[in-house]
Formats: structure tokens, sequence, C-alpha cells
């Protein structure tokens, strides 16, 4: 380890200078009257970038380009459609209070703040509440086909960390179908040419002339061919980074390259440490894993999550009676038993599973216990509530939930961190705006459930094509830029020497091997529980597998082609330097919130102890060099309106 | 809208379905008229007279006749046509085929096409032989289709001919019923094994209806 | 398991193809069909050649990207996706045959993957509600009845993989079509534009080279998340209707 990275220079604090002051429910109201509008009429002159497909990015260039802006949208995929916010089971939380269950909007809005362990800003976090509402009813405009009730409303369910029925849901697909309804809209515009679509096309690196977010350089995945594409204002939506892990429950090409590219060319990134780790995911089954699939989380609204009370009782579940179960959750906390939020439910599962009372192969499982679901609502019900998942399952392990409880173990999900944006949703370059999971800002330090998709969402339809006026109307087009710009060829031929350089080493290692080295280092030492010494380790380890990367990856075929090594290997560029970063901020963040553990700052009876003392803050960090010691920005986080208390599930 | 029905792959269909329900119809009618040969020459020559003068005397002799004539030809043509014009389409929407090859679908689908080519040769000797006369075996008598078709099916290969065709057609309107009912949209969850029921009911129901007749002819039930 | 494996290699969409043997070791039952590629492909690295390329992504069953067609069945032996599809369904010492979709409206790109963009045109032409951001009325201003809403959900699970195409034999994408057009055409929210949304998804369908349907049933037994044959029906419904309705081409200027 260099010991010059781990001696990172404080710098100025940073400020949202964006969000108006006044009641944070009056906030989202004033930024909009306040910020500049653009000329109808001269829309269609400016150009907006987008990158990513998924729910934030699908709804924002489908918004953007109805609002008269020519967008230019790039997807990794084969279609805008595949984006990986299509693999979200559960639900989309909005605070219709259709229940009259007590919800409001101002509830959500606290459960948001109080789930994310009080790391996220309020102004975000209340906008998002009240905006969570009209997602629901644009969704339903676009014929998103939600579960109903036998008299045509909407049907909603309860989710971890809540105790209202606000999660609207289409059976175990929600994520499919909102995604559709995106990318439907995303067609329609791209059928009116004002959405010029290039799928197949991964974005490499930023383009920043004066200081501006200006383009892209992109690379066209089936030629291989490089390109430039220029804009006015460049939006990220490429969703977030837990791939460092390797085995994660991201889609196999998800990929950090598009916003730790703009981390480099000066995006400060927020809270990198911050990962959900969901507690609710099929247990791995050998060496071959190459991802994990996650089992919705809705599964335990139902299910009772349970480890025999004794160590190494290797019985078979059914054998096991019922007094020899722990049904720790609804052991340890009472009031919100199976549904306590992702990191308690996942923490607690490990915990377990250290003691030596995991089930399945290895001892690395909890049972999810669905028998007496069924015999309370009978097959029937459970079927229809939860029968894609438990066919699922069984696809996948072979076993039958319906009879056998299911093996359930938490995995990578969700990184709370990302590119540090403010109330506008831009982030430190002007004209760079990072919205969805590319962002940091809504979901502190843990997301709750259903509410990935309410902040995509929120992002793309409402919040991003209101502020993005503001920054267009303010900074009038300049100079076009060309491919002769110096800064232009300085990244062009950046991009063409890292991809020559990772062909050329030639060298005994696949992409794969190196993912997988560095991904086993990350679980081990930046996974659900962290420490001191071992957040050490890994920061000493990355420089040496990146040091052997560069002489040891072996890269087939040319750069002219179709070459997925080549993709796959220019990913792992960027998660070497990004896993980095993850560690030095769990080291430097010495306290426990959310999905940050460290072991040092934990109650006396194993719980999470946050320090609001000394870490109420997001750490916004600023790249110097590869493997130089970034410089660390703090936003002091104000709490007006939930006041911080030591979360309590119990 | 014609043009629009024409140009489009589904309404190709729905010709080829109103054009194929157009003949089955024909057909269930032209097998009851036949079955009427075991009541004896006369009354099967006395039919075949009748024929000629259906609608009379409002209608000239032989003008209904006539009009079911050339709807058949429109409905022959159409259904040729549309099925030649849809099989290009779907042979170039398809020219590489898998190198691990699979049976797929059931036999009374695969066979629509060269079922097809089969019935419309079928057609073309069913007419001269029967109608015209021109390849009749022995000396044609015109009026008198009781002993023609005895004629015909005193061959060996008017028989092979006409029983290879009755089987095609059963198999084709075994699948083609059923198919026409999907493509005008009839098809239903609920409906979908009456359906079925009815096609294969159908099919059965022509093939050995049709098949009666040389059956009869060869034991001597017809003679 | 020890398993032989006949792949579809094709360097880029203008070169010749030809299926090349590869033999793996070592593939435990618990393996997902991707995972085994996944094994083949680093030992291809390692020998210095092309591994074999695959469309693939979140490998859950729901993007759509993995598209094999695995001993001649799209998506392989079992009801489900390729990445769902798990060595247990072979065994040891079977050869298997990997080939990619085959439709002219789907060219390969390279070896196994190929362009669905057909897809993306098709959907394009009408496979929306014209529902601007911001423009909605209230969620519950209009109730569904639950059987329209789950009729409606059962034909929007398509995930757009095009195994439909694949397993027709005449590579038709009727299934794909029907499944959106029934998708909206069924909710009060997808009525406006429910004429046009069939005439023009249909007549895009037909520019784009797929066939027509002979009704062989081979697109719901390969459709991976089990759209019925019967949207095809449901679908020549709503077009006839149309066709009825609407007073003019269903060709617009393209």
């Amino acid at each position: 380890m260099s010991a010059a990275y781990l001696n990172y220079p404080t710098g100025a604090p940073v400020a949202d200078t964006k969000a108006p002051a006044g009641p944070v429910a009056e906030r989202w109201d004033t930024r909009r009257f306040e910020a500049k509008l653009v000329n109808p009429a001269n829309r269609r002159k400016h150009t907006v970038i987008v990158v990513g497909t998924g729910l934030a990015g699908g709804s924002a260039g489908a918004t953007l380009a109805e609002q008269g802006y020519h967008v230019v949208q790039f997807c990794y995929q084969d279609s805008p459609r595949r984006a990986h916010s299509i693999a979200a089971q559960g639900g989309i939380n909005a605070a219709k209070n259709y229940r009259n269950d007590g919800d409001s909007v101002h509830r959500l809005f606290y459960d948001t703040v109080k789930g994310g362990d009080f790391r996220a800003r309020e102004s975000n976090v209340h906008r998002l509440a009240q905006i969570s509402v009209e997602i629901i009813d644009q969704c339903v405009a676009q014929g998103v086909p939600f579960a109903r009730e036998y008299g045509g409303l909407l049907d909603t369910r309860s989710f971890g960390g809540v105790q209202v029925s606000r999660t609207f849901y289409a059976r175990g697909q929600t994520g499919q179908q909102l995604l559709l309804g995106a990318y439907q809209a995303l067609s329609r515009q791209i059928a009116a040419g004002n959405v010029e679509m290039h799928p197949r096309t991964e974005m490499l690196d930023l383009i920043v002339v004066d200081g501006r977010a200006r383009g892209i350089v992109a690379r066209d995945l089936i030629t291989g061919r490089i390109d430039t594409y220029y804009a006015d204002a460049v939006v990220l939506a490429s969703g977030g980074y837990g791939n460092v892990f390797y085995l994660s429950t991201n889609a196999m090409n998800s990929n950090a390259t598009a916003v730790w590219r703009a981390h480099r060319r000066g995006a400060w990134f927020a809270n990198p440490c911050f990962t959900q780790i969901h507690p609710t995911c099929v247990p791995r089954t050998g060496d071959h894993q190459s991802k994990l699939t996650l089992m919705s989380e809705s599964l335990r609204n139902d299910g009772r999550i349970w480890v025999p009370k004794a160590k190494g009782d290797d019985r078979p579940a059914h054998r096991i009676p019922e007094d020899e179960r722990d049904y720790y959750l609804e052991r340890i906390y009472p009031s919100f038993g199976n549904l306590v939020p992702r990191d308690i439910a996942s923490r607690a599962a490990k915990n377990v599973c250290d003691e030596g009372r995991g089930v399945g192969p290895g001892g690395q499982g909890v049972y999810l216990d669905f028998a007496d679901a069924v015999r309370r609502m009978g097959r029937d019900a459970v079927e229809a509530r939860y029968g894609n998942l438990f066919d699922m399952y069984q696809r996948i392990t072979d076993e039958d939930p319906y009879e056998v409880p299911m093996r359930i173990y938490p995995a990578v999900h969700y990184t709370m961190g990302g590119l540090w944006v403010d109330y506008d949703l831009q982030t430190t370059v002007p004209g760079l705006f990072a919205i969805g999971e590319a962002n940091f800002s809504d979901h502190g330090a843990n997301r709750l459930g259903a509410s990935a998709l309410m902040q995509g969402l929120a992002d793309g339809y409402f919040v991003l094509p209101a502020t993005i006026n503001d920054y267009l109307a303010r900074n009038p087009r300049h100079e076009t830029v060309t491919d002769e710009h110096p800064n232009v060829q300085e990244v062009l031929a950046e991009t063409q020497d890292r991809l020559h350089l990772l062909l050329a080493v030639d060298g005994d290692r696949t992409p794969d091997s190196f993912h997988r080295e560095l991904g086993e280092l990350m679980w081990e030492f930046c996974g659900m529980a962290r420490t001191d010494s071992g957040l050490r380790k890994a920061l000493e380890r990355i420089p040496q597998i990146r040091e052997e990367f560069w002489r040891r990856i072996k890269v087939p075929g040319s750069g002219e082609e179709f070459n997925q090594s080549l993709e796959k290997a220019n990913r792992i560029v960027d998660y070497l330097e990004l896993a980095e970063l993850m560690c030095l901020d769990a080291l430097h963040r010495e306290e426990s919130c959310g999905g940050h553990f460290r072991e040092e700052s934990q109650t006396p009876d194993g719980e999470a102890a946050r320090r609001d003392d000394a870490f109420a803050y997001a750490a916004a960090w600023e790249f110097t060099d590869t493997g130089a010691a970034p410089v660390l920005h703090k936003e002091d986080l104000v709490f007006e309106y939930v006041h911080p208390t030591q979360r309590s599930y119990a | 809208m014609a043009r629009a029905v024409w140009d489009s792959t589904v309404g190709k269909k729905t010709v080829m379905a109103v054009s194929g329900l157009t003949m089955l119809l024909y057909l269930i009618v032209h097998m009851a008229g036949n079955l009427k040969i075991f009541f004896g020459a006369d009354t099967f020559n006395e039919y075949a007279r009748w024929l000629r003068t259906v609608g009379a005397p409002f209608l000239h002799e032989e003008w209904a006749l006539w009009l079911v004539r050339v709807v058949l030809v429109v409905a022959v043509v159409a259904h040729a046509v549309s099925a030649y014009q849809l099989s290009r389409r779907d042979l170039r929407a398809r020219p590489d085929k898998y190198v691990h090859k699979k049976a797929r679908a059931s036999y009374a689908t695969r066979t629509m096409r060269w079922g097809g080519v089969i019935l419309g040769l079928f057609i073309v000797w069913h007419i001269l032989d029967l109608t015209t006369g021109t390849v009749h075996p022995g000396g044609f008598q015109a009026g008198r289709p009781y002993e023609n078709i005895v004629d015909t099916f005193s061959t060996w290969y008017g028989n092979v001919i006409y029983i290879v065709a009755m089987l095609a057609l059963g198999l084709h309107v075994r699948h083609g019923f059923w198919s026409a009912a999907q493509t005008l949209g009839a098809g239903s969850r609920t409906r979908d094994r009456a359906l079925k029921g009815v096609a294969n009911v159908l099919a059965l129901l022509l093939t050995v209806g049709f098949l009666a007749v040389p059956v009869g002819v060869m034991t001597g039930v017809v003679g | 398991m020890k398993l032989t494996l006949r792949v579809w290699r094709q360097k880029n969409a203008d070169a010749e193809g030809a299926m090349s043997t590869y033999q793996v070791d070592g593939i435990s039952s618990d393996m997902s069909f991707l995972e085994m590629l996944d094994t083949l492909n680093e030992e291809l690295i390692l020998r210095g050649e092309d591994p074999v390329a695959f469309d693939h992504d979140c490998r859950e069953g729901i993007c759509g990207a993995c598209s094999l067609v695995i001993n001649g069945d799209a998506h392989g032996p079992e009801r489900t996706t390729t990445c769902q599809l798990h060595m247990r369904s072979f065994r040891d010492g079977d050869t298997i045959d990997v080939e990619p979709w085959r439709a002219s409206a789907f060219p390969v790109v390279k070896d196994l993957v190929v362009d669905r963009s057909a897809f993306e045109r098709v959907i394009q032409a009408g496979g929306y509600v014209t529902a601007p951001t911001g423009a909605a009325p209230e969620a519950h201003a209009t109730p569904v009845p639950k059987p329209d809403a789950d009729f409606a959900f059962e034909h929007a699970e398509c995930i757009g993989c095009g195994a439909c195409v694949a397993a027709c034999p005449n590579g038709a994408a009727m299934l794909f079509t029907s499944a959106k057009i029934n998708h909206l055409n069924v909710l009060p929210q997808g009525a406006p534009e429910r004429e046009t949304r069939v005439l023009d998804m249909v007549a895009a369908m037909d520019d784009e080279g797929f066939g027509g349907c002979t009704l062989a049933g081979e697109c719901a037994t390969a459709c991976p998340k089990g759209i019925p044959l019967m949207s095809i029906t449901s679908m020549n419904k709503e077009w006839l209707r149309a066709t009825r309705k609407v007073k003019r081409s269903p060709h617009p200027p393209r």
C-alpha cells in the first residue's frame, strides 16, 4: 500500500447551493419557479446526451425529447429495453395513501431518511416523496399493468423497513413493467426523430471543454469504432457499481466506466463505500458462479426466516422441530420481525452463519420458510403472490419452495454511493448530470426496498427535465466543439491507448480471473462487515492486483471488431481504481451506518453505532491521479425535520 | 382498404381463411350430395340433373351452377395465390436452416403446403375426369355421372389418386379450419377445445364421406 | 460432466459461418448453460483463441438478451431463457449443438450474437401509449377490471428475446407483435390509439421481412414467458376490427 494514498488531504467543504431555503415541503416548488426556462422554440437547438436507458435514463430521454430537446442516447445493450432496471422485482413506493393506513408524503420522507440511517439530504428525499405520487399516475397512463384488486383499483403491499402498505407492484416484475413503460415512451420519441438512439455503444470517456461537460467518447461495440459525440449537457444514467464485487445481483455487463471516467474528469464521487447487501438472494453453488440472483424482498412479507438453534445441525429442514428453530429476526426485532431494513436483515444472516448455524452447502445460507404462509393463505394465494419467484428459485436450485424452505443469503445488490450531485442533480462538472443509481443523493447509507425504482423515475421523468432547463438557459450554447480541440484529442488518445495496451499485453490471465480476484477481496474486506485492518489489507492488495493486471492481462482479438473480452477488460481497469476509493472511504468513515458496518463501531448488542458527531456528512472525493490520494470534501448534512436517532426496529 | 388487406400478411391470411371456409362449405354440400350414389343410379343422376336447375324458374338453367363455379374459382385462385405469396415470404424470412434439425409442429401443420399442392392438382384431374370427361377412362357419358363415377373407380389409379387426395383433404381441413378461426379472431382460450373438436370432426366426416364412394364401387355396393 | 459442444462460429456479419467442435470437462450440473460457456471461453482465451461471442446480461431470465438455439430448440430443452437453463438438463457425455437465432430479420453479428433491432422498429411503430410526462390523470381515475389488467400483464411479460422468431418455421414475429398489441389494446389507457397501433405495428412487422403465421404454434412453445398462441388470434381480431373501422392505408409513409 502506498502510504501516500491513505494520506488524503481534506479540501474545502462542499455545499449544495441549489436547494432553496424555506420549509422543506415548498423547496421543490420554489426551485422549479426560480429555475430559468428555455423557450420551447430554442430547445430543438440544444443537444443533450443521455448515457443509459434504464428507468432513469429511459424516462429522462423520453421526457427531454418530449420537451423539444434533441437527445442523443446510448446503451451498451442491443436494445434500450434490456437495461438492468428490468430485473427489479418487488415494487415501487408512492405516498398515495390509497389504503388509508396513515401514509403521507411526510411519512415516506421520514421513512426514507430514517431508513437511510441519516446520511441523505432532507431536501432531496422530501422531493422524492412528493414526486412519488405523480410517478404512479404517469406509469398508469402509459399502460403499466400494475396489480389491481377486483374493484379495478390499484393494489399495494408492504415492504421492508416501513409499517404502511405503499408499494405498488406488477407481480414480481415491477421493474420490467416500469422500464417497458419508459422504453415505450422512448421508442415513441425515437420514431419521432427526437431521440437519436445508439444501442450497443459504450461510453468510454467524458469530454470536458472550458470546464463544462460537452460530450462523450464512445465505442461502437459491433465495429469497435471509437467516436466522439457532442452536446450542451451530458446526463449519466449508467447505474451503480456493484459489479466491483464480481458477484452481485447486477447484470453481467453493468459497469462503472461512465461514472468513473466522469470522476477522473472532475466529477466528485460521494460515499463510495455505501453499498447495499440484499438479504434475500439465492446462495451460490460453486466457484463457477457468474452472478447472483435476487429473490424479491417482498418474500419477507409472508416468509419466515430461521436457522437451527444448534450449531452444525445438518438435518433437513422438515426434520428440525419447531422448538429447535431460531426465527432470529422475529426474536431480535419483535415489532418489525422479518421486515427489518435490508442492512439489518443481511447482517443478522451473516452473524448466524458466522456462528456456524448457516444451512445449505458451505453453511452460507438461512431458511426463508413459507410453510406457515401456505397453511394460512392456501397454496393458491401464495402462488398468486409469489408464483414467478418460486418458479425462478426452483429453476436455479432444483428445489420446490412449496415443499422445502428456500435458502437465501445476502449479496451485493445496490450502491447508494455515486457521483456527487446538487439538488439539481448536477455533478461538480458543470453540464454533467447524474441520475438514478449513478448519483448518491437520496438513499443515504441504506436504500429502502422499492425505492430505487421510485428514485430512478423521479429523477428521469420529473427532476432532471425541470433542472436541466436552468443550466441550459443560463449557459447559452458556446462555440461548437470539434475533434480537433486539444481536450478532445487528449481524451481520444487516452482512450485509444488504453484499449491498445489491453490488447498488447498478451499475458497469461483472463479478464474474469482478475475480476474474480478483486471481487473476492472486496467481499471479504469491504463487504457486509468492515474493519480497519481488513480495509488496510485490501488497500495494500488492490494496487498490486492493478500492477499485475497490466502485466498479465490477456485479451484476444482486435479492437476493430465485436470483442467482449476487450469490453470486460476495459471495465475492470476502472473497477481496479474504484475499488481502492471504496476501501478508502470505508476506512475513513469510522462509524457504522446503514450498509456500512464497521466492526469497531457497534453497540453492545451488536447493532450499528452511528457517530453523528463526527460523520454526519457526505464524503465527496475529488480525483487526483491513479493510485494517488484523492481529496476529501465534506458536505455537512443538516436535519431540520427528521432528527437523527439511533435506528430501532426492535 | 382492399389493397391494404392484400399487402399485409395478416390480410392475406384473412383471404386464405375466407376462401378456405367458402370451399369447405362447398365440400360439405358436395360430400352430402355424393352419398346419394348409394340410392342407385336413377336417384343420383336425377339429383345431378336437379343441380343444373337450381333456382329455376327465377334463374335460367345452369345459372346457379355457374354462379357457384365462379365463386369457387375465385376462392381457389385467391387461396392458392395467397398461399404461394405467403410461402415465398416465409421461406425468405427463414433462409438458413438450423444445423440441428428437429421435427416440429403437428403432421397436419407441416403438410399444409404440399397438401395444398396435391389438392390443387387433384381438382384439375377431377374436373377433367368427371366434368369435362377429357381424361375419363372409358366412354364419358354426359348427364350420367353415376356411370362415370363407377368407371373412374374401376381403375386402380382413379382410386389411388382419389384416396390420396381425400386423405390430404382431411389433414388440410384439420389444421385449416382451426387456423382460419384463429386468423379471423374467432378463437379463444375457452373455445379452443371446441374449435379443434369441430376441425377434427369436419376432417373426419369429409374424408370418410368422400371415401365412401370409391369404397362402395370397390366393394360392389355401387356398380 | 464432460461434454462435446458444436458451436456456430462466424467472424462477423459478412463472413461465412460453420460449426466448430469443442470439448469441455469438469462441468457441474449446478452451472447455468451460460456459465458452462464461460468455462469454455476462459479456456479459449488462455489458448489464444477467440472466445465464443454470445449475448447475455441479467442472467436472471428477464432482460431477454440471451438467445441461443440449443439442440434445435430456442433457449434449449426447458421452457425458460438460456441463462436460466442449467446443466442438470443434460447428461455426462452429451453432444450439444449451439446455434444463433435464425431469421433473415435477425442477421448474425458474430458467432451466436444476432441483430434484433427489427423488434425496436416494430415497437416504435406504435407499441406505446402517447402519454407525455406530466399529463397523467390521477391513477385511480380509471379503474381497470381485474381480468383486463391480468390479460394486459400476461402479454406485457414479453421480454423481447426473439425466441418466437427463432422457433417459427417462417421466421415470423407474430407472437412478439401481438403480445405488445394485446397488452396495450385491452387497457383503457391504450384505447385511443387502439386501431392505429395494431395497423401500424403489423405493417412495420411486415416491412422488417418477418414471415407470416401458419399457426404452427412453435413460438408459444418456445416462449420463455408463456405468451399464449391465442395472443396471435386476439391480434388478428384487433387487426380486422381496425381495418373495418379505419378508412386509411395501414401503411403510413415510412
